[in-house]
């Protein structure tokens, strides 16, 4: 039995060293030689995302009672890290896939978790996490979609936005507010589980209305879906009857994890800028020598190794906490902050010290530039993150 | 059905080798890896045993210091079992003695198939495999690419220089296997955490009933007289093209045998 602490199951280092170096294996000979060519003309990368399955990482956070790799927070987000320096698109294959297994997982009952939980923890069921609207995304409480009951069913009428992994999924972990919830605040918010055939024509009442072009994180979709009087069964709303209600505050408990993974995709991004222009700085000769021997550039490569470092520590320390059962909002909301600002602005060292070349298709460089701001917007803005850390060191007065 | 697949673990290419300068031996005190060219057997293997519907794929190994990293990588990629010899006594083993030791190892698994790597990617002498079926009076073939079993058969696609001979013979066999020939699977994260449960033989020379004077430096008859520094790369040879380029291209690859 693996050392159990605050009921996380501690996966053993030597283990996580041994999955990390099999990943990293993948990721340079597979991923990082050929991200690009599905990148740039917006294609789904199918032979990745089944190796991704054959390395159990559609259930690298599922409890392994239902299959899943159970690993401990650390070692997801090392795992999200190395994703990430190759390809930042594929943590997000998994990424919201997980929060939906995290919802049916913390609060579904137990017929939902053998129902759903097995087959999403092999990938042959995907999982995608609907919370933003057109109208409402940081404020998420201010959400329209909405759910009325009908005997024994549900019947829900709403657009969702942002919706990624919406195509090939075929579960949805929906929030959508029933009647008895006032609009103003969050009351009502419930969390339904929707099942849908994967791909473009959904059916009954379910469609992707839209699928969004994106500045980056490009390969895999991210659609707008309606929902037109489609019917659930009541078994379907997450938690039984006490799940009423409760939908707004469960999303957040599992994007609180989220933000742990968004950081240390912001660390792997940051990483794979910081090699590219260390790399290149070291061969690209102007005035006579290295352009690394240019004062300018030395001290901006000693800028972005020190950022990069200290993002990593913030991302680790969190994930640490969030292991050991500590409270993690401030953590986490931290780490959030900081490594995706990092990401972003050493993607953009990166290409000043590639010059021209920073900007060309040919060099990687410009695929991080494009994919970093994703981690300033998603799973709750740098603003936001300022807003959760001010109120946990104010939360005294 | 049981295979068995020699699995070499080697210092990590990767990193800056060296050599003892008082016996000329590589230095093998860090941790030790999967010999690439051994991961092509292993794959080999595990689709056989897939294929039949059933067996088992064991690994036999030599390696100084009771080192098992390599072999966990094997068994993440789903071989059921090992046997480890490790023993001070085998320091400075020719090729012979180590296919002595590897042969007593294997001779306890009673296994219908053998399979190797053609050579090994740090001592690439290319010679234990067969030295192990002398050694246990089994027939082998050699660079395989193709291995099917058919009942007590054996039948292999042999590689050639011009394409590949169809040859076979009676089991128990053994047969090395060309590197590249298959695709070695990425071990799955939960074949990784099952790696650690599995079982380890770990076996010392008189555990396998050796004696010390046919092995180790002591029953080596090879010895490494000399070492010299590889040569400098020279520059290539730079062709100008006056019309006749592609010709001169041609020549020089049908001089190398690639066209
Ligand atoms: C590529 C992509 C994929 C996505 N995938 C998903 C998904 O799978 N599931 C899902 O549910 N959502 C997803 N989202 C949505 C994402 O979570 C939202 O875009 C995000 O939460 C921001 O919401 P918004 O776009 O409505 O911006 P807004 O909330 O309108 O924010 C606009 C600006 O106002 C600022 N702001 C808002 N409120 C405050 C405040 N109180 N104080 C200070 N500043 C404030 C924001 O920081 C921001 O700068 C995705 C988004 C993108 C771009
Ligand atoms: C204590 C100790 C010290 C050693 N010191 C040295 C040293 O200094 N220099 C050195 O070259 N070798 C050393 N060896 C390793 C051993 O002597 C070599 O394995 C042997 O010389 C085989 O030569 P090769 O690599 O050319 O094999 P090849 O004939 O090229 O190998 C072909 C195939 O045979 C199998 N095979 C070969 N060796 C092994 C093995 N050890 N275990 C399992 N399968 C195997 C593999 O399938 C391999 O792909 C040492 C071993 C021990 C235990």
């Amino acid at each position: 039995m693996p050392p159990l602490r605050n009921g996380v199951v501690m996966t053993d280092i030597d283990i996580a060293d041994e999955m990390l170096a099999a990943l990293k294996n993948w990721v340079e000979a597979e991923v990082i030689p050929h991200a690009s060519e599905f990148e740039l003309p917006d294609e789904y990368p199918t032979d990745m995302a089944l190796q991704m399955a054959d390395f159990g990482l559609f259930g690298a956070t599922i409890p392994s009672e239902f299959g899943g790799l159970e690993l401990d927070n650390m070692t997801y987000a090392r795992v999200i890290e190395e994703l990430s320096r190759g390809w930042m698109s594929l943590a997000g294959i998994i990424n919201s896939h997980l929060i939906c297994a995290k919802l049916i997982s913390k609060f579904g009952s137990d017929e939902q978790k053998l129902k759903w939980l097995p087959s999403m923890a092999t990938g042959e069921l995907r999982g995608c996490f609907s919370l933003s609207e057109p109208d409402s995304g940081s404020d998420a409480g201010a959400l329209r979609c909405r759910a009325e009951r009908d005997g024994d069913e549900w019947v829900i009428n709403g657009t969702k936005m942002w919706v990624t992994n919406g195509e090939k999924a075929g579960v949805v972990a929906l929030l959508a507010r029933v009647p008895d919830g006032e609009e103003e605040n969050s009351g009502g918010i419930t969390c339904f589980i929707v099942e849908k055939t994967p791909g473009s024509e959904s059916g009954d009442g379910v469609s992707i209305s839209r699928k969004i072009d994106k500045l980056g994180y490009r390969g895999l979709e991210t659609v707008e879906m309606s929902y037109v009087d489609h019917r659930l069964n009541h078994d379907q709303l997450l938690g039984g009857d006490n799940g009423i209600g409760n939908g707004l505050r469960w999303a957040l408990s599992a994007l609180e994890l989220g933000r742990i993974n968004v950081a240390a995709r912001g660390v792997g991004v940051a990483q794979a800028a910081y090699d590219a222009a260390l790399s290149y700085a070291k061969e690209r000769e102007a005035f006579g020598r290295p352009i690394s021997q240019h004062q300018a550039i030395a001290f901006k490569l000693a800028e972005m190794a020190t950022k990069l470092e200290a993002a990593r520590l913030l991302t680790y320390e969190a994930a640490r906490k969030a292991d050991a059962g500590e409270r993690v909002d401030l953590a986490a909301g931290m780490a959030k902050l900081f490594a995706s600002e990092t990401a972003s602005e050493l993607a953009l060292d990166a290409m000043r010290i590639h010059g021209g070349n920073g900007f060309s298709t040919e060099y990687p460089v410009e695929r991080y530039y494009r994919d970093a701001p994703l981690m300033i917007i998603g799973e709750g803005t740098s603003e936001i993150q300022k807003l959760v850390i001010s109120r946990a060191l104010l939360a005294d007065d | 059905m049981k295979v068995v697949v020699c699995v070499k673990q080697i210092p990590d290419p990767a990193l800056p080798g060296e050599l003892d300068p008082s016996t000329n031996y590589l230095k093998r005190d860090d941790k030790l890896i999967l010999d690439e060219s051994d991961s092509y057997g292993v794959e080999m293997a595990l689709q056989l045993v897939e294929g039949a519907g059933g067996g088992e794929v064991s690994l036999v190994s030599m390696a100084p210091n009771n080192e098992v990293s390599g072999l966990r990588t094997a068994l993440a990629m789903g071989a059921e079992d090992a046997i480890l010899v490790s023993d001070n006594a085998l320091a400075g083993s020719d090729a012979l003695g180590t296919a002595r030791v590897l042969a007593a190892a294997i001779s306890r698994l009673s296994p219908d198939l053998v399979l190797a790597g053609v050579e090994s990617s740090d001592g690439y002498t290319g010679t234990v495999p067969e030295m192990i079926a002398g050694v246990l009076d089994i027939p082998s073939i050699t660079f395989a690419k193709q291995i099917e079993i058919d009942g007590n058969t054996v039948k292999v696609q042999r590689q050639t220089e011009a394409g590949y001979d169809d040859v076979e013979c009676q089991t128990p066999a053994l047969v090395s296997v060309t590197a590249g020939v298959v695709e070695p699977r990425y071990p799955s994260f939960k074949g990784i955490m099952a790696a650690k449960k599995k079982p380890v033989e770990e076996l010392d020379l008189s555990a396998l009933g050796l004696d010390e004077s046919s092995v180790g430096q002591s029953g080596a008859r090879q010895e490494t007289v000399r070492v010299t520094e590889a040569e400098e790369r020279q520059a290539g040879e730079v062709i100008e093209d006056e019309g006749d380029a592609h010709e001169k291209i041609v020549e020089f690859l049908g001089e190398l045998k690639i066209v």
